[in-house]
């Protein structure tokens, strides 16, 4: 599936939620499902290290597509970064690099969008990107 | 009479909604809110008397430092300096702060001893660091026990005649202990070291008598006094204020400038180089006059019956515990809930429209002392209600209920 489908799946998903506390309870949800990343990986490289939270991120190459695993010591912040590597994941760096990430607004999650959260949306996206740069350069 | 419903009017916030709620603001701790009387202030400044102070000769110019001095002078009786020029203005404690150890950067040598408290927030830590630095001076750490009590017996070995500063909290940030700070001035005093009170967290709840006190140094911030951001107040004795080298150098700090040579201005001008916040200035002196209209002692303590009554319905929700224990609070209660990150809690309770605040308090090492990644702190001032309480416990327990 293509990231744009991916992300049209997420918003058909939380537009049946019909408040805020739906949306947080199966971002929680997401959460607690999202696969927790190899213990190995959880190291001070891989962190994306903010005010509030910890979010650790790895990535590795698997038939020239990207796989992301992570974690998170907040249950939000985790089951944010489970969209993004729903979204991200498996996919071709290319592809990751140009995708946007309109589709934040689209499910409600707004408010993590600010720049000032340094481990909150804007962090984590920029961090998977950077990861989908390393690896294209990597392929050129 | 204290009337907390008649109070809450002067506070236009107050009655805003977010998310779609009623705000409940317990973020006092970081910023206070702003009473009408002083945001009337603001707009009074900007509407009838803008303009630069103390080199004018034209009728607003003399207007705005009058009213500028004057709230000099407001400040000077509330913290009961001996003299209108130990007050300088800054942009805030931090400013403050950087102030003295910068002036203390030529008065000290490799040798000398700084002493902190394990209760300092990152603005209480650092430029010691810097100043230790760029002296060879060492920094010593008065250690804290589980109540998130600082320990004297442990503060009474380290002091010596080395010791030459000592820098303390009257009131820790995250976890609301008040300080011994007559005992540790005194102490310091006996072996000719001088104490820096930081006074951000409790000038808003303890009115500082620096007289009675005897301190050299004392800072505060307008906007956790119901007044406006980027202004403070740096107390200092003036035989100190005179020994240390002006901190920058510039417009107003001057007495006569050649390119040879400049000399200083007097006392308080010297630290109080370019344009200053005069509006925030002004305005800072309108909100201690709020404050002391209601009164100090009534403000303590209607705010003690709220951190009581906040303790007792908080312990309450099982698996929830509260860090800093000390008999000694202010209205701050920070806490968690067994396996819940702060962060978490807090998104919840935003989006009941409750604000707190959340994470280390820019004081990791408390939090490295308790192993923990932060706390949830609903920090209480005299405008908040029992009922506004009862929605926090709400709101927890709902957070709870969504995160376990």
């Amino acid at each position: 599936m293509s990231i744009e489908d991916i992300q049209n799946e997420i918003i058909d998903e939380f537009s049946m939620f019909e408040d805020w506390e739906e949306r947080y309870q199966y971002m929680i949800d997401l959460g607690k499902d999202l696969p927790l990343i190899d213990d190995q990986y959880k190291t001070d490289s891989n962190i994306i290290k903010g005010c509030q939270s910890k979010v650790w991120v790895h990535a590795e190459m698997k038939d020239n597509k990207i796989v992301f695993t992570a974690d998170s010591d907040a249950i939000i912040t985790k089951g944010i970064i489970a969209i993004l590597i729903r979204t991200f994941s498996n996919q071709q760096p290319k592809d990751i690099i140009e995708a946007e990430t309109d589709f934040i607004d689209d499910i409600g999650l707004k408010e993590h969008l600010s720049p000032t959260r340094a481990n909150g949306l804007v962090s984590m996206i920029r961090q998977l990107k950077m990861y989908a740069i390393a690896y294209q350069t990597q392929l050129n | 009479m204290f009337n907390v419903n008649d109070i809450r009017k002067d506070f236009p916030i107050l009655s805003r909604k977010v998310n779609g709620k009623p705000l409940v603001y317990f973020d006092n701790a970081a910023t206070s809110q702003t009473p009408q009387q002083v945001i009337g202030g603001i707009v009074d400044y900007y509407s009838n008397h803008n303009a630069n102070i103390h080199r004018g000769v034209h009728t607003l110019s003399q207007e705005a430092t009058d009213l500028y001095e004057q709230a000099r002078q407001k400040i000077q009786v509330h913290f009961n300096a001996k003299f209108s020029h130990e007050i300088i203005f800054t942009s805030g404690t931090t400013h403050g702060i950087n102030l003295v150890a910068n002036g203390f950067s030529s008065l000290l040598k490799k040798g000398d001893e700084i002493i902190v408290s394990a209760l300092e927030h990152h603005s209480n830590i650092v430029p010691w660091q810097m100043l230790c630095e760029r002296t060879g001076a060492t920094l010593k750490v008065i250690p804290m026990n589980d109540e998130g009590e600082l320990v004297m017996t442990e503060f009474d070995i380290m002091l010596s005649e080395n010791t030459k500063l000592i820098f303390v909290n009257h009131v820790s940030n995250a976890l609301g202990t008040v300080n011994s700070i007559e005992y540790i001035i005194e102490k310091a005093h006996q072996v000719g070291a001088a104490v820096l009170i930081d006074g951000a967290q409790s000038s808003p709840h303890i009115k500082a008598d620096v007289q009675k006190l005897n301190v050299d140094f004392y800072v505060a911030s307008a906007h956790k006094m119901c007044g406006p951001t980027g202004v403070g107040v740096l107390y200092g004795k003036e035989e100190w204020l005179k020994k240390l080298p002006p901190y920058q150098g510039g417009g107003e700090m001057i007495a006569e400038v050649t390119f040879e040579k400049t000399t200083y201005a007097e006392l308080p001008h010297k630290f109080e180089a370019g344009t200053p916040n005069i509006c925030g200035g002004i305005a800072f002196g309108a909100a201690i006059d709020y404050m002391n209209a209601i009164g100090f002692e009534v403000i303590a303590n209607y705010e003690n019956e709220l951190l009581e009554y906040a303790t007792e319905e908080l312990l309450k929700i099982e698996g929830l515990k509260i860090y800093g224990t000390s008999k000694h609070k202010t209205s701050v209660i920070s806490f968690n809930l067994e396996g819940i990150h702060p962060y978490d809690v807090g998104t919840i309770l935003d989006k009941l429209g409750i604000a707190v605040r959340t994470g280390h308090h820019c004081a990791q090492p408390i939090m490295d002392y308790f192993k923990i990644p932060g706390t949830v702190r609903a920090s209480f001032s005299f405008y908040n209600t029992k009922a506004e309480i009862d929605t926090l416990v709400e709101g927890v327990k709902k957070a709870k209920m969504m995160l376990s």
